[in-house]
């Protein structure tokens, strides 16, 4: 007899959201989580001893919906207002984006900005019904099926005909096309840029969907603008963590799941539990995982039990992730000419082309010549992060990709490591002299470190053909699997990565259906 | 355009067709230079006629070069899991040294193709099939560490060797013990320092062995075999001939009973097992297979068609026949695949996708025939037939009668 109802792999936010709301519905739930702690890809990381980092930069895109249901205010959560962006400029004259406030860019670009965020908030609100509902199986032509996307297309008629043809011209745009149709400033078009196409395998001349993972993001707190949760990046884990114990959910750190156990007879096969590395092996008829889609399936159902075809789907999604993390120990905050808050976050990207050259070497498996980089300071938030006086400095480099052409060599390591903090020098002058320690991970450290395949942050490419009723694939795409009593709830479901919660959400809701 | 002349080389070698161990023995015996070709290789439609060879096959003896048919090897402490999923019989009931005939499916229970596997050691599987199928044993392999694939065609040369006094032939050749070799048996022989190996497997319904030895070897055992058959009878048969026996023993040919699903455009013109009436092969007691959902649905739904026999009134021949549900042509009901006039039953037999809610009922063929290019049209009335047209007590006595 089984001592839980589910059993949830992994405690990153998905992973805790499921649980909470499964738990509340009266289940008996317990979650394994492989580190000792939670939040995944998302949790704090002591790199020197006294400092640490929260792993994710803001929660600019965590669902109200989600924080509602899981009544986190109650938990004591609450959010800071909406931050600058600020596109950093060797000179001092940076542009900054807060709300629809822009400064130090062109005058017209900066009368024209409201109006172009009003238009992409506008088609944010229309796909928040699509985001918060389980996609139809494609060909299930059922009623129930078929008015979620009825729903769902009846919020883009309601947007009237011209701006309905609007939504539907941009939705696919490469960032380029759709930024500089409105904007001339070399230093705002690369800020504005970044949104679409941070953690994927895209850059602004990208084509495949950049503008929709931009609004997922809108989805979010402040319009996609960035925020942090008060008390910083952790509080938003301990809150989720305080949910999930307060329903009643069972918690294992350090208890790395090896692989489920699938049984089979006449009637076919079912989930009956996992096996955890140590050969601990636990009950539940219902397996849900926040893993990211290939681990899931690759490595813990194992290929022998799905079908071929699927399978190949499966190993063949795109995932092989883009960004890397540098953290640096400050023995202060630095100053920047030019710039006196550094609460918001920072980017080196000052035009379109930066990025897009920094993409070209990774495509050819090359760590970026002159990478692109976003800069926080989550000490400023959370000054337990550091000691007394001392400070944080946490960075998204992008393009580091996981194949890279020599496997990380040492070499290739410390090249990188070198042009990233020249770069960082070069924004913000001095900023070398500071470091006490620091630390470079690449997408393959994030793999081996947080289990997600490829390091990919978003658990996947949210390109279009792994997105919506396509996430991580057909047959896989309504958090249930092949493989009965095995769910999905991570973020390599619909509706995706960032951190919204809405996949833990949606699969806790299908799993209760 | 012109051509380069001075070069040696030939300009359209990849484009040739290979020949197979055998060919110095069948360009000799190809009176009628009736070559088609077969997964790039030459190969015999007939030697001197069809209707001869195949009563070589039901009379005395013929060998058919199945040279050109797919042969791999499924090696490795996977193999039996990695086959097990991919095809629909239950592979861990395969005993070492036999043979199953079964097929494979892709997700949606639509069938990729049929074939034979032989289980040649705990971990040493060999399985042979009409078209090249090393992409999908690859995908098939993904996930699985310890199988290895190797395709092994062009290095095998295999002779099936099907009639009444095959097994007599093989006596006299030396392969002692043959005569108590069960159907779907496997027995090896030393041969010039390698191994033969015989199955006692064909695709004719008739008694009948495979043979299968080394590339090089292949010369060397056509030689003695046909020493060896020469009182017997023993002779050459071609596509055609083979082509006659198996639709009399009821046994389904790609490109006429089915399209391989992977190859299809329009998804309603492949087919699963259940509808090629091979349900037999498909083991639904195995909790996983490749398209056993899928499968498992369909029987539930009901079949859209379901291979038939059918005996046709007359002797005119149905090939490409529409069938209905009245002589009158109302209801169209399903259409023939295969059809001759079978010699051994003296019948106009059928094979026929059929919509099984009509299998009770009369069943109509409408036959477009000719008369000295003359077309005409006939109604003929069809019985269904559940047995194999032919299924002679001698091709399974064990062991086999002595010549």
């Amino acid at each position: 007899m089984s001592n839980y109802d589910a059993i949830i792999v992994g405690a990153g936010h998905n992973g805790l959201v499921c649980a909470t709301l499964l738990a509340k519905a009266g289940k008996r739930v317990l979650v394994l989580e492989a580190n000792a702690s939670e939040g995944g890809l998302g949790a704090s990381r002591e790199f020197h001893e006294g400092f640490q980092v929260p792993m994710a930069h803001g929660a600019a895109s965590f669902s109200s919906t989600v924080l509602k249901d899981l009544n986190l205010a109650g938990e004591g959560l609450s959010f800071s207002d909406a931050l600058p962006t600020v596109g950093l400029s060797e000179d001092g004259n940076h542009v900054s984006v807060v709300g629809d406030s822009v400064t130090g860019a062109l005058e017209a670009d900066a009368a024209a900005y409201p109006a172009y965020r009003a238009k992409l908030k506008r088609y944010a609100k229309v796909l928040k019904s699509i985001w918060e509902s389980t996609l139809p199986r494609l060909g299930a032509g059922g009623l129930a099926e078929s008015l979620v996307y009825a729903k769902g297309a009846l919020n883009v008629r309601m947007l009237g005909r011209d701006d309905m043809g609007e939504f539907v011209r941009v939705l696919t745009l490469p960032m380029r096309d759709l930024i500089d149709e409105v904007f001339e400033d070399p230093k705002l078009q690369g800020l504005l840029s970044w949104d679409g196409v941070i953690g994927n395998k895209m850059a602004p001349r990208s084509p495949n969907n950049a503008v929709l993972p931009l609004l997922l993001r809108m989805n979010g707190l402040h319009d996609g603008d960035h925020c942090v949760p008060n008390g910083g990046m952790n509080a938003l884990n301990e809150a989720l963590l305080s949910a999930a114990k307060k329903a009643g959910v069972t918690i294992r750190f350090d208890a790395p799941v090896a692989k489920f156990i699938i049984e089979g007879d006449e009637n076919g096969q079912r989930a009956t539990g996992v096996e955890l590395a140590s050969g601990e092996a636990l009950e539940a008829s219902t397996i849900v995982s926040s893993a990211d889609p290939k681990t899931t399936f690759m490595k813990l159902v194992g290929t022998r039990h799905l079908d071929i075809q699927f399978t190949n789907r499966i190993n063949r999604l795109r995932a092989d992730g883009m960004v890397a993390k540098y953290h640096a120990a400050l023995s202060e905050l630095p100053k920047i000419n030019g710039l006196d808050d550094l609460g918001g976050r920072l980017l080196i990207a000052p035009t379109f082309d930066a990025i897009e050259f920094a993409y070209d070497d990774a495509k050819y498996g090359e760590a970026s010549e002159h990478p692109v980089m976003e800069i926080t300071f989550p000490s400023l938030q959370d000054p337990s992060l550091a000691p007394d006086g001392k400070h944080v400095m946490s960075v998204n480099v992008m393009y580091a990709p996981y194949k890279e052409k020599s496997g990380w060599s040492d070499a290739a390591r410390s090249a990188f490591l070198g042009r990233v903090v020249e770069t960082l020098e070069k924004y913000i002058p001095g900023i070398s002299s500071l470091v006490i320690a620091q630390e470079l991970l690449t997408p393959a450290d994030l793999e081996a470190e947080y289990h997600a395949y490829g390091g990919h942050w978003h658990h996947g490419e949210l390109s279009l053909e792994q997105a919506l009723m396509m996430r991580p694939t057909y047959y896989a795409a309504q958090y249930n699997t092949p493989i009965p009593g095995v769910y999905l709830c991570g973020a390599g479901a619909h509706p995706g990565g960032g951190m919204t919660g809405l996949p833990g959400r949606n699969a806790a809701r299908e799993i209760l259906k | 355009m012109t051509l380069n002349t001075t070069s040696s080389e030939d300009r359209f070698a990849g484009e040739r067709l290979k020949r197979t161990p055998f060919y110095p023995r069948l360009k000799e015996l190809n009176l009628r230079e009736a070559w088609d070709e077969w997964n790039g290789y030459k190969f015999a439609d007939h030697f001197y006629d069809t209707d001869y060879e195949y009563f070589c096959i039901r009379n005395q003896c013929g060998t058919y070069d199945i040279t050109p048919m797919q042969k791999h090897l499924i090696e490795g402490p996977d193999a039996e899991a990695m086959l097990n999923r991919m095809v629909t019989r239950d592979m861990t009931k395969l005993r070492v040294n036999r043979v199953t005939y079964l097929c494979w499916c892709d997700d949606g229970g639509r069938m990729i193709d049929d074939g034979t596997i032989f289980r040649l050691g705990e971990e040493k599987f060999m399985l042979t099939c009409g078209s090249p199928s090393n992409a999908w044993l690859a995908k098939s392999a993904v996930g699985f560490d310890n199988v290895t694939i190797t395709d092994i065609t062009d290095d095998t040369a295999a002779i099936a060797f099907q009639g009444p006094v095959t097994c007599e032939v093989l006596k006299k050749m030396g392969l002692e013990g043959i005569e108590n070799l069960k159907r779907f048996g496997i027995m090896t022989f030393p041969f010039e320092g390698e191994t033969m190996i015989v199955s006692r497997t064909g695709f004719t319904g008739d008694l009948g062995y495979e043979l299968w030895v080394p590339a090089e070897l292949g010369l060397k055992m056509w030689d003695k075999l046909y020493a060896a058959g020469e009182d017997y009878g023993i002779q050459p048969v071609g596509e055609g001939a083979v082509n006659m026996a198996r639709l009399e023993a009821g046994l389904i040919m790609p490109y006429l009973d089915f399209s391989e699903a992977l190859k299809t455009v329009h998804y309603k013109h492949d087919q699963s097992p259940l509808m090629l009436n091979i349900g037999f092969t498909v083991d639904f007691k195995k909790p996983h297979f490749n398209g056993r959902e899928a499968l498992l649905a369909e029987k539930e739904k009901g079949l859209d068609y379901i291979l038939t026999k059918l005996d046709i009134e007359g002797n005119k021949v149905a090939e490409e026949a529409i069938l209905y549900a009245e002589e009158e042509c109302k209801t169209e009901i399903g259409y023939v695949t295969s059809a001759m006039w079978s010699p051994a039953v003296k019948a106009n037999i059928a094979l026929a996708m059929v919509k099984p809610e009509y299998l009770e009922k009369e069943i109509w063929a409408e036959i477009y025939f000719y008369k000295e290019l003359r077309p005409y049209r006939k109604m003929a009335i069809c019985t269904v037939r559940d047995k194999p047209f032919y299924m002679p007590p001698h091709a399974s006595q064990t062991p086999p009668a002595i010549f």
